[in-house]
């Protein structure tokens, strides 16, 4: 009986699938598949810079000279209009600051405060404990200067993007004008005013005026010559650090971990060999 | 219960013969997990998860209290706290990642190990109840990671925690208060979180619970074994300690190697990066996904995507999915054929294999966009899903002719068996 009834359920819940499957089809045959849209055709798949990060893979470590780049490309051009909320002035001791650099950095950025004397809301310089400071007091304010796009906080965005760093470099080198082979094909499309294109971008319009501009647009203390692929390289590694400062402490203890989880294993294993050894039946020839 | 040769009990020192006339512990576990518990001697490494499967549940609980310590369940600061969590508290990320990569593995072994019920029919008399309750242990494990999801409030654990509550809304008639009774609000907000935060706390206890009348009803019969035949006799079996203990060390050594490489070099790599976005009621991420995990009923949910007759497609979808899951509880009475383990029944073993496709193409189709030819891939899938629980394996078990068996667990092991006095020796498979 239960057998009897089950089949019946299993075959009303194949042919109801099975509907949908076939008006599905119908509108494919008769439809077709739908068109390309133009923003999908001038997409391009994320190009990381030449020759990787020098975090890449298991054993990659931070290049702290380029942190120091990325954060002042940070800290001149983008902390303009964006946020930087769960990294604190004293974390910037992992880019290989000492005591007193990290605390003059921070006096360097003006942090809201209260008068001692009246209690009113005032801006004081920062202290190592300090967070980054907003550019905006909120985000109607934020949103009411940048066209009514408000820019993202920045923290975290290299794990917020499907692969982060290379997706930041190419988004920050990918401004220009569309293919125009392509563009041929899709003569309707246009990138609306008060956007730009970027053919890394998802849907190729971006709200973000190109940041990045010119060479030289910062002037490096290292030396290192200030292009706009070089800037773009930078800033998106000194994002990934404040994305996930702990990323070496993890790698790096992974490692013993490994070593000792394979140690550990094998002489399970030898044991288990030892102990099975009296019932496994001999091999007979 | 436990077989005639099962080795018996006896504390060597005074306090524990003190111990064991006032509370006998430690022969309950001598007697659960012990030299006390015999067992199958063919078990293959298809008979680790089990043991595996403990572990990660272990780990979940520990991790997690340590999570909560530090957390608070409030949408304006929640986000905020798992942050605080990566970056200020000591071994916080390595907490995190072990918890949230845990979630996965868990996940892993139990579909293993339930795969594995599935291939030598575990599920079958005289166990039909240690399968039920691992029914319920799924369906709590399910509904404690959807929960958990939640908790660090980004954009997934926002726009999953709407989709799936959602689903109650296609009710008839009392679905949408019964959505908003859930959620404590029209959307999900504090109300929801506070409450999901409340449950994903105490759900793993209660799986706990669950997980000890599981190895309760497993010690009445006995283990199952890869040839599906009953132990007989004694040197059918061997102890759990210190057989089974190795071999299930073993196997969590090569679980934790893969474990430690997630963990620590792939941590956000099952994950899904818009859930590092803080949630936004007011922004829709373009595709809206559950974890890994749910891929397959995900993908069950979405096959329905027209009415049928006088049922709404989204009903369907979320009667499919409920019922996908539902009808492993009445799997022991539709799946009739004596012969327990796959290996001797040639015709189960083809649609066995055609299944585990099938749940394969499920899970990737439930995280692929919804679109062409994804749409009708699933609603194809779905269609054979059900076909397969629900009308292949009642006929099969009617129509198949299964290969013999052997005599015993200790003929299959050694090639050949003294029979017990009073029986013949079965017709043997060369």
């Amino acid at each position: 009986m239960i057998r009897l009834i089950s089949i019946l359920a299993g075959l009303g819940f194949a042919i109801a699938a099975l509907w949908s499957f076939g008006k599905g089809a119908y509108v494919v045959m008769t439809e077709g598949m739908g068109e390309q849209s133009a923003e999908y055709a001038l997409h391009e798949k994320v190009r990381g810079p030449e020759g990787g990060f020098s975090f890449d893979g298991p054993v990659g470590n931070w290049d702290r000279q380029q942190l120091q780049r990325g954060y002042q490309v940070y800290k001149e051009v983008c902390s303009a209009c964006h946020s930087l909320n769960y990294v604190a002035f004293r974390n910037l001791a992992d880019l290989g600051y000492d005591e007193g650099q990290v605390k003059a950095e921070a006096a360097s950025w003006q942090v809201p405060g209260i008068d001692p004397n009246t209690g009113e809301a005032t801006s004081r310089p920062g202290l190592p404990t300090d967070k980054f400071p907003s550019p905006y007091p909120n985000s109607v304010a934020a949103a009411a200067a940048n066209n009514n796009a408000i820019p993202p906080d920045l923290s975290l965005m290299t794990k917020a993007r499907k692969d982060g760093s290379n997706y930041l470099y190419a988004l920050l080198v990918g401004y220009g004008e569309p293919d125009p082979a392509k563009l041929a094909e899709y003569p309707e499309f246009e990138t609306p005013t008060g956007l730009y294109f970027n053919k890394y971008f998802p849907n190729v319009n971006i709200a973000m005026a190109p940041p990045l501009t010119a060479d030289g647009q910062v002037t490096y203390s290292d030396g290192t010559e200030a292009t706009i692929s070089q800037m773009s390289k930078d800033v998106a590694a000194f994002l990934t650090w404040t994305a996930e400062p702990t990323m070496m402490k993890r790698k790096q203890t992974g490692w013993p971990v490994l070593g000792f989880l394979l140690f550990a294993t094998i002489l399970a294993w030898l044991s288990k060999k030892q102990i099975w050894s009296s019932v496994k039946p001999r091999k007979e020839d | 219960m436990s077989f005639s040769w099962a080795r018996q009990y006896e504390p060597q020192t005074g306090v524990t013969k003190w111990l064991d006339e006032r509370l006998p512990l430690p022969r309950l576990v001598y007697n659960a997990v012990g030299a006390g518990y015999p067992v199958p001697r063919n078990l293959n490494y298809m008979w680790n998860f089990g043991v595996l499967a403990g572990f990660f549940l272990v780990l979940q609980i520990i991790t997690g209290v340590v999570l909560a310590m530090h957390y608070a369940s409030d949408a304006t600061v929640a986000f905020a706290k798992v942050e605080h969590i990566m970056r200020d508290v000591n071994w916080g990320w390595l907490m995190r990642y072990m918890h949230a990569n845990g979630a996965s593995f868990f996940f892993i072994v139990i579909y293993l190990h339930i795969f594995r019920g599935f291939f030598y029919s575990s599920y079958k008399a005289p166990r039909e109840m240690i399968w039920l309750l691992g029914v319920v242990i799924f369906l709590l494990m399910m509904a404690t990671a959807f929960m958990g999801y939640v908790l660090p409030w980004g954009q997934m654990s926002f726009w999953g925690a709407k989709v799936i509550t959602g689903l109650f809304g296609a009710i008839p008639v009392v679905g949408e208060p019964l959505q908003v009774w859930l959620l404590g609000g029209f959307a999900p907000d504090d109300a929801a979180l506070n409450r999901f935060f409340s449950l994903h706390f105490l759900l793993p206890f209660v799986i706990a619970g669950v997980v000890i009348l599981h190895i309760w009803a497993l010690h009445i019969p006995g283990s199952s074994n890869p040839t599906g035949v009953e132990v007989k006799k004694e040197s059918d079996t061997v102890p759990f300690h210190p057989y089974y203990t190795a071999k299930d060390g073993f196997g969590l050594g090569v679980v934790l190697i893969v474990f430690t490489i997630m963990v620590f070099f792939l941590p956000n790599m099952l994950g899904h990066p818009d859930n590092y976005i803080e949630a936004n009621p007011l922004s829709t991420p373009a595709l809206i996904v559950p974890e890994w995990y749910f891929y397959p009923f995900y993908a069950i949910l979405r096959a329905f995507t027209f009415d049928f007759f006088f049922v709404p497609a989204k009903l369907l979808g979320v009667i499919a999915m409920f019922a996908s899951i539902l009808i492993w509880f009445i799997l022991p009475w539709l799946d009739k054929s004596p012969v327990r383990s796959g290996h001797y029944r040639p015709l189960f073993r083809i649609f066995f294999w055609i299944l585990m496709a099938d749940m394969a193409l499920l899970f990737y189709l439930g995280g692929a966009h919804a679109e062409e030819p994804y749409i009708m891939l699933s609603q194809l899938a779905t269609a054979y899903y059900f076909l397969h629980f629900l009308v292949i394996l009642p006929i099969i078990s009617q129509i198949e002719k299964p290969r013999p068996l052997p005599y015993s667990i200790t003929e299959a092991v050694l090639g050949k068996d003294e029979p017990a006095a009073g029986t013949k020796p079965a017709e043997t498979s060369a």
